[in-house]
């Protein structure tokens, strides 16, 4: 399984996502800078943690325009699994890849802290290797990341199992808790907490693993026929 | 060809919760300031613009805010539109 994570100029969590990639499925993981124009030949690809262009106008609005984010659109509609996490998850909303928009936390302050999660959905390729209603730990590192959307939305990702994951003490104001959701197809997943920061004991967490493995398990069973997304 | 200034307003819009507006109302409530009832807190950008009329110009800036300035997923803007100067005509043609 080839992996990409991307890394836009303010990235940070782009080397911490290959290690803990490589860690948790021994795939070899490229670092694809944010001017390249083709994704052809990944099968994964994500969108890693930090500040890409300083957060400036909001974050992850410039990160929309780079030419690496036209691959990354039609990698997703053409099914392939993409994964936001933190500043990753504010690119998709920006880019309208995932609906709903991330912002200040309700409390103002920048939260980085170990964090239980429940997982609503243990059924898209990124947790599938979760049990549904399983709590897990993952930490946080963020200042904007009260995930909003107008009540329809809600309501809709609701319904359509679209909640992968939820704050159990809803560290930052979210709207209905939500941690993590998934596109309309299953395929994108966008996250505010760091999985590549819970792979290891010493980290304090192991739970973050099973996104990575979910992905690779998921994706070994397409290659074989097995599983259509969506 | 004229040269404009537009200033665009954009916050969040009435159904966000702006939790730095709320934090401004209570530092001035702190300082004594009780008849304070709200506090929303936006940003302002202020752009020059080469149009040939201000209906153009406004129509430039209103692209602009859909675009990029403004997420209308959590915000709202306004934008005002006035002349900066008088280009020397002869310039450019757009």
């Amino acid at each position: 399984m080839r992996w990409a994570v991307i890394v836009f100029p303010g990235s940070n969590c782009d080397e911490d996502a290959r290690w803990a990639i490589e860690r948790a499925t021994g795939d070899a993981v490229d670092l694809v800078w944010h001017t390249q124009a083709s994704l052809d030949g990944y099968d994964a690809i994500v969108l890693p943690g930090g500040f890409s262009y300083g957060d400036y106008l909001r974050s992850g609005a410039i990160a929309r325009f780079s030419p690496v984010m036209q691959a990354v659109r039609r990698a997703a509609e053409a099914g392939r699994l993409v994964l936001g996490i933190c500043n990753g998850f504010q690119i998709l909303t920006e880019a309208g890849l995932l609906p709903g928009a991330l912002v200040r936390n309700d409390h103002l302050q920048f939260r980085c802290e170990l964090c239980e999660l429940e997982v609503v959905s243990a059924d898209s390729p990124f947790t599938a290797g979760y049990q549904p209603g399983e709590r897990i730990r993952i930490p946080i590192a963020h200042g904007e990341g009260r995930y909003i959307a107008d009540p329809s939305t809600l309501d809709a990702l609701e319904r359509k199992g679209r909640v992968a994951f939820r704050y159990r003490d809803n560290v930052n104001g979210s709207l209905r808790g939500i941690a993590g959701i998934l596109g309309h197809r299953g395929n994108v997943l966008g996250m505010m907490p760091h999985p590549e920061r819970a792979v290891a004991e010493w980290m304090g967490s192991v739970d973050g693993l099973r996104v990575f493995t979910s992905m690779r398990v998921w994706h070994e069973a397409r290659a074989k026929g097995g599983v259509e997304v969506g | 060809m004229s040269v404009w200034q537009a200033e665009v307003r954009v916050w969040l819009k009435p159904s966000v919760f702006d939790p730095q507006g709320a934090a401004v109302q209570q530092a001035l409530r702190s300082l004594g300031h009780d008849g304070v009832e709200e506090v929303r807190i936006g940003k302002s950008m202020v752009l020059t613009v080469r149009a040939e009329t201000a209906a153009e110009a406004e129509d430039q800036v209103r692209a602009m805010c859909e675009e990029l300035l403004c997420n209308p997923v959590m915000e709202t803007y306004t934008f005002t539109v006035r002349p900066l100067e008088e280009a020397s005509v002869g310039g450019r043609a757009r």
